[in-house]
């Protein structure tokens, strides 16, 4: 098997808090293959921001990174460790060089006071040789395949006289004109309207055949990862708790919190079922349940023994793996 | 359909806007000519892209909002009140009755007041209770009511997550024992996980106590699960209406179906038809002539251009406005 474009191992962080160390990333693994969509699922305050951003290494001065942790970024036959790129200069190429990210909210992420094309320009001519002319044509190009109507005219327009679903594809336009190897995308369709989502996800599936780029999709909407996603994993209080292919995980999932979620979602095609919510809040992070994360809520808990033991997790013959005491019972009985 | 308690005729809500000093001074049209029946205990949904006047109709109904034309008739068998002349003393009567349940419950409530200070403020400020006993025992019911553990009445709002937060929320709309809900997206906010719980509560308190809810929604699938009738908006205007059921198996009017094959499907080998819509919602500043969709629709022929569609009946209390709806049934 080839190399994966990242490879995320044991990833654990913490936050220094007046309330003490707040951990809100445990033991977190997962790779993304060259091309590949990855789906990251999970409630807010599950974490799947925080472990995007520790790729790019973008989390406030407070966090602090268990030593066990290692983020691997392979590109161009060169194997990098992300946690030992310390100067801004050698991050250049996590942060909008093989990496680029795009963000929830569109409005917050331009300069207000800076044209959307001065700020294209302004990434690309860091990123690379070229000068202003040719990454100026460079930004009108991505504005029009991103679908900006009059690119060149808007070239010079601000943030705020862009709709929301225009700014969220010069967001778009913006991150893909360096032509990163992994793309993050937190959320980037939870601001704007369902019309506007549709050809936003459109905008990026056809991005990601041209371009051959590898996608961090983080999303709380399972519709959204149905239709984007190679890959799924679901987290729940900073621990990573099912993985697989799209198909396993939303035809068979395998742990109760990703069945809860999924019964928790109406859906169009049957008006008649109850909405089963999960049962139970999320515990604050500062208090964290021993065991299994999710014992608290699970409606199939197997009481003592997950309170105690923190289940590892297994694959299961197709591939897909599960933490789960239970599911792992039933795995080894039949 | 039960008899309506709240009637709108060609109901308008304009707002001028200033800061040109000659010619005509710009109007957002931000509802116009809205005329809906909604019938009393049913859970009516109203649904539409941001934009689309669905808060401003929603805040109209509380008089949250003024009314520019046309009138509400709100009338719960005991009183009856027009909303757009409501007297000041009617008003205060009618505050009783009609309550909001916002969006964000983060910013709801005040994070200086104990939750019990934030359910009892309205019986306090309406004079609804003669004693603070009185009061106690009202929020203690209502808080029971709203599955809130009565030992987190002394505690403040921060200590809460989003679920338990609107569900203060809803205990506070609820406790002057309205009539009239208008929930303006009131699990937007909220995890898939605790946004079922929250929809399930509404609609057991809907039954309880025999309210009627306007549920403001840009969520299909919510409103689908949750509500009896449905009403679509699109740039201030009805475009279609209908109970939920028949909406959603055969909607009538362009509008309606793109919103519809929209969602993204929980499916990964079903992607979709190829209904999406291009381009966004115009100004309402500056709206289109004639049909306010025929600038993103596919059927769109001159008469949409020219002339701006009625609502038509389709019986079964279907309404659809639409020049071509017919033609279009496949």
């Amino acid at each position: 098997m080839s190399l994966p474009l990242i490879s995320v191992k044991d990833l654990t962080l913490s936050f220094r808090t007046d309330e003490g160390l707040v951990k809100a990333v445990d033991q977190v693994s997962f790779d993304i293959a060259p091309g590949e969509v990855m789906g990251l699922v999970g409630e807010s305050g599950s974490g799947k921001s925080v472990t995007a951003k520790s790729l790019m290494l973008l989390n406030p001065d407070n966090a602090v990174y268990d030593p066990k942790s290692s983020i691997t970024l392979n590109v161009d036959d060169k194997s990098i460790d992300v946690f030992s790129l310390k100067k801004p200069s050698d991050q250049m190429i996590i942060r909008g060089g093989a990496i680029s990210m795009i963000f929830q909210e569109p409005m917050a992420s331009f300069a207000p006071a800076i044209s959307i094309g001065e700020q294209m320009v302004e990434q690309l001519m860091i990123h690379s040789t070229m000068n202003y002319a040719r990454a100026k044509e460079i930004s009108i190009e991505m504005l029009t395949r991103v679908g900006i109507p009059d690119p060149a005219q808007r070239f010079g327009q601000y943030a705020f006289e862009f709709s929301g679903g225009m700014r969220q594809r010069a967001m778009v336009a913006m991150a893909l004109s360096t032509k990163p190897k992994l793309l993050i995308a937190d959320e980037p369709t939870t601001a704007l309207d369902v019309t506007i989502q549709a050809q936003v996800i459109d905008l990026m599936k056809d991005l990601v055949k041209e371009f051959h780029m590898a996608i961090l999709f983080i999303t709380h909407d399972l519709g959204v990862i149905a239709q984007t996603a190679d890959q799924v994993a679901v987290m729940y209080l900073g621990k990573l708790i099912e993985k697989g292919s799209v198909r396993q995980v939303l035809r068979n999932p395998q742990h109760p919190y990703t069945r809860g979620l999924l019964d928790a979602l109406p859906r169009l095609d049957d008006l008649d079922r109850p909405l089963k919510a999960v049962e139970g809040d999320i515990p604050s992070p500062l208090d964290r349940p021993s065991g299994c994360v999710f014992n608290t809520r699970c409606p199939v808990s197997l009481g003592s023994e997950c309170e105690t033991i923190i289940p590892e997790f297994t694959t299961n013959k197709d591939g897909q793996q599960v933490a789960c005491l239970l599911t792992q019972k039933e795995e080894a009985e039949a | 359909m039960n008899e309506p308690i709240i009637s709108t005729n060609d109901l308008s809500v304009h707002f001028p806007l200033t800061g040109r000093l000659f010619g005509e001074k710009p109007v957002v049209r931000a509802v116009e000519g809205v005329s809906v029946d909604i019938g009393k205990g049913s859970f009516y949904g109203l649904v539409g892209e941001s934009g689309s006047g669905k808060t401003t109709f929603g805040r109209a109904l509380l008089r949250a909002a003024p009314i520019t034309r046309g009138s509400a008739i709100y009338n719960d068998g005991e009183v009856k009140y027009d909303l757009s002349t409501i007297k000041k003393h009617e008003l205060t009567d009618y505050r009783k009755r009609a309550q909001l349940i916002f969006q964000d419950p983060y910013a709801a409530l005040s994070p200086r007041m104990t939750v019990r200070d934030i359910i009892a403020e309205p019986l306090e400020v309406m004079g609804l209770t003669n004693s603070r006993e009185e009061t106690d025992e009202r929020v203690r019911e209502i808080a029971a009511k709203c599955r809130i553990n009565l030992e987190h009445l002394r505690r403040f709002p921060h200590a809460f997550s989003g679920g338990q937060r609107q569900r203060i929320s809803i205990a506070r709309a609820l406790v002057s024992k309205p009539n009239f809900i208008v929930a303006d997206e009131s699990v937007a906010a909220l995890d898939v996980s605790i946004q079922a719980d929250v929809l399930n509560l509404l609609k057991s308190i809907q039954q309880d106590m025999g309210l009627t809810f306007l549920f403001i929604s840009h969520d299909l699938s919510v409103v689908a699960h949750t509500c009896d009738h449905v009403a679509v908006m699109y740039l201030g205007r009805l475009v279609e209406t209908a109970p939920t059921r028949e909406l959603f198996a055969n909607p009538r009017h362009p509008y309606t179906k793109a919103l519809l094959s929209a969602i993204p499907s929980l499916d990964p080998d079903d992607q979709g038809n190829p209904l999406k819509l291009e381009g966004e919602i115009p100004s309402p500043t500056n709206p289109p002539p004639g049909c306010k969709f025929q600038t993103r629709c596919r059927h769109s022929i001159d008469l949409c251009r020219k002339e701006e569609p009625k609502l038509d009946k389709l019986g079964d209390e279907h309404d659809v406005a639409c020049h071509r709806w017919k033609e279009l049934i496949d």
